[in-house]
């Protein structure tokens, strides 16, 4: 067996190795407008692919492979690239000349394969038209998902819905207990940061005391509910995302329906009730951390006595003014949970799916819990509260 | 028979592997000899993959040697491995495709990054490379939109776009149908006759291992080494180790006494 010879390069082989080469020759027969086609030199794919020949006017095309080298797909591709041309031209190359392994490889290629067509490129009206129906169907899926997501929680907490306890205990573990670290450090320094804020307008009017009502009504009000959603957004609702779309591309989701365990009650309800539930209690915690936060600032950069700071903030935070806070935390919740869940079962089964699944979770937590603030804001204004 | 054999593309000298402290198998000997379809045989669990991964540069042995054509592979640097392993093709399990590229870009991949070829040539490759594997019209599809077996021939056809001189393969008929399976074995032939390939092949599928391999590797599981060498058809008429027996003719193993 002669190993050099119709070998793909060996690993080992040198990059010398002389390179393809054709040239064209007259045939005998037909006694005009015949061409063969005469290969040598080792054609390797990796060196190039050769130019095709110039086979304008030719009536028929063959080859002479007596002097072909080593050869891969370099050549099959020349080969295919010429019957190509020559279809052109209503000719069938003779390839009878070429080695036996390049016509059984080219059988191969000749087997029809059956697939699916991608969809045509459509229109401006038909993308329009079908954006607006996703649009439609997407929201009524989020719809059912928040409509859904209310009747199970209430079968829920009378202990009928069909899941597991110990899952809700870790969403519960994993919103709650596992976010507190990073909920102190971002409430505390944002209160201490309405601190300085303040002081620097408070300050040209001799107000300095009113630095603590600032960071009370801010942080219990407002900020606190809004700091949390927004880390709560990126690291929660992101990882409900990331985790369904993951299951989703591993065919969890479809063993849990095929099995007829109901998706929403195992994995989503869980998780919305986790959220929902601790959002208000890291709110709660945020404001007091926040305050504290302020409180320490005051005191020790701004000159506040710590009496005068703790009496200002006990007169200004009304039951009210925190109610206020929770209401919005538990909606805030709510939203995260829901887009979070949701993106993350809308996710298709690639890798890169599950990176969209997350950035969308979090981007629309992030927009949708500042635009809820903002009409709560309004609603407020308007109920003068 | 009568002329000298020639030197094998793939040498194993006492090989042992596993993970961590666990050894999966040791003192694992063998030959590969050129364009011949060797198969890597045993029950599940006995390390077949493991083996392949040791073969292909993903997993260190822990002892012995590897010899692609005469050089050590582990002994050599972490660069001249991953040159010599563009000289591999391997096909994995579920096809393993790059989920954000669409199959033709999954095929021109390793011609973008190993070779200067222009843009036209090399699409002109991967397309063939998409025909050889009766696939040319799925070029733009994305791995996601193809059945299961569609993504083992795209990455076939992966495997085969550096024109590679070893086609590994892990488990290439599992969860085929019949017919698919078939029509796979003899792509597979029709690739070693026709580019002179070596094929090494990860499999436990009978009909498969007995229509292609001329060659062979049984690992067993219980006793962490190979148990049987040869062709499986040979190893089926003639191996008289019951673990291969009852393997080859599904038999049940009586517990030894």
């Amino acid at each position: 067996m002669a190993s050099t010879r119709h070998a793909p390069h060996m690993i080992t082989m040198a990059e010398s190795a002389p390179s393809r080469e054709w040239t064209l020759r007259d045939a005998a027969s037909p006694a005009n407008g015949g061409r063969v086609v005469v290969l040598s030199g080792d054609w390797i794919a990796r060196d190039g692919v050769a130019p095709l020949p110039d086979l304008a006017g030719v009536s028929a095309i063959s080859y002479d492979a007596a002097d072909l080298g080593a050869w891969d797909s370099a050549l099959l591709v020349f080969v295919l690239a010429i019957r190509e041309r020559a279809r052109a031209d209503d000719i069938t190359p003779d390839e009878t000349g070429l080695p036996p392994a390049v016509a059984q490889l080219l059988s191969l290629t000749a087997a029809p394969s059956a697939l699916p067509v991608p969809p045509e490129t459509a229109g401006l009206a038909a993308h329009v038209g079908r954006s607006t129906i996703a649009l439609w169907t997407e929201a009524l899926e989020v719809m059912t998902l928040l409509g859904e997501s209310l009747l199970r929680g209430w079968a829920a907490i009378r202990g009928r819905a069909r899941m597991r306890g110990v899952d809700l205990l870790v969403c519960l573990h994993e919103a709650g207990v596992a976010a507190l670290p990073i909920v102190t450090i971002v409430n505390l320094l944002v209160g201490g940061i309405l601190a300085f804020v303040g002081a620097v307008q408070l300050r040209k009017f001799g107000a300095d005391i009113y630095i603590a009502n600032l960071v009370g009504v801010a942080m219990t009000r407002e900020m606190a509910a809004l700091m949390t959603a927004i880390v709560m957004s990126g690291r929660t609702g992101g990882a409900y995302a990331a985790h369904i779309a993951t299951m989703q591309g591993n065919e969890e989701i479809d063993a849990l329906r095929a099995i007829g365990i109901p998706v929403h009650d195992y994995l989503i309800l869980p998780r919305i009730l986790a959220l929902t539930a601790m959002m208000p209690l890291l709110c709660l915690y945020g404001a007091a951390v926040g305050i504290l936060g302020g409180f320490a600032v005051s005191v020790s950069m701004l000159n506040l006595s710590p009496e005068a700071f703790i009496e200002q903030t006990r007169q200004s935070v009304t039951g009210g003014e925190i109610l206020f806070g929770l209401l919005k935390s538990v909606t805030f919740g709510l939203l995260i949970a829901i887009a979070g869940c949701r993106s993350g079962i809308k996710a298709k089964r690639s890798a890169a799916d599950v990176g969209k699944a997350a950035t969308t979770a979090v981007v629309i937590g992030i927009v949708g819990v500042i635009a809820l603030d903002a009409v709560f804001a309004i609603c407020a204004n308007a109920l003068d509260f | 028979m009568t002329e000298a054999k020639p030197a094998p593309v793939l040498t194993a000298k006492g090989l042992a592997f596993g993970y961590g402290a666990h050894t999966v198998q040791h003192d694992v000997t063998f030959t590969v000899a050129p364009k011949s379809i060797f198969a890597i045989m045993g029950g599940s669990g006995c390390g077949k993959s493991t083996l392949m991964k040791v073969m292909v540069g993903l997993l260190r042995p822990s002892e012995g040697a590897l010899l692609v054509g005469e050089e050590d592979y582990w002994a050599a640097t972490q660069d001249r491995r991953a040159e010599v392993g563009r000289g591999f093709g391997v096909v994995f399990q579920s096809g393993a495709l790059w989920s954000s590229m669409s199959a033709e870009d999954n095929v021109a991949l390793p011609l973008r990054m190993f070779t200067d070829l222009d843009e036209a040539s090399i699409l002109a490759l991967a397309r063939l490379k998409l025909s050889l594997v009766g696939l040319d019209a799925a070029g733009s599809v994305m791995p996601a939109d193809l059945s299961g077996g569609m993504r083992k021939r795209v990455g076939i056809a992966r495997a085969l776009a550096l024109d590679p001189a070893i086609l590994f393969l892990d488990e290439p008929s599992a969860g085929l149908d019949p017919i698919s399976a078939r029509r796979l074995d003899d792509l597979i032939v029709a690739l070693r006759d026709g580019f002179g390939v070596t094929v090494v092949l990860v499999s436990h599928e009978l009909p498969s291992l007995m229509a292609i391999c001329d060659d062979g590797i049984f690992l067993d599981a219980d006793s962490g080494v190979p148990i049987a060498f040869g062709a499986p058809k040979d190893l089926r008429e003639t191996c008289e180790h019951p673990t291969v027996r009852a393997f080859m003719h599904r038999e049940r193993l009586e517990p030894l006494e």
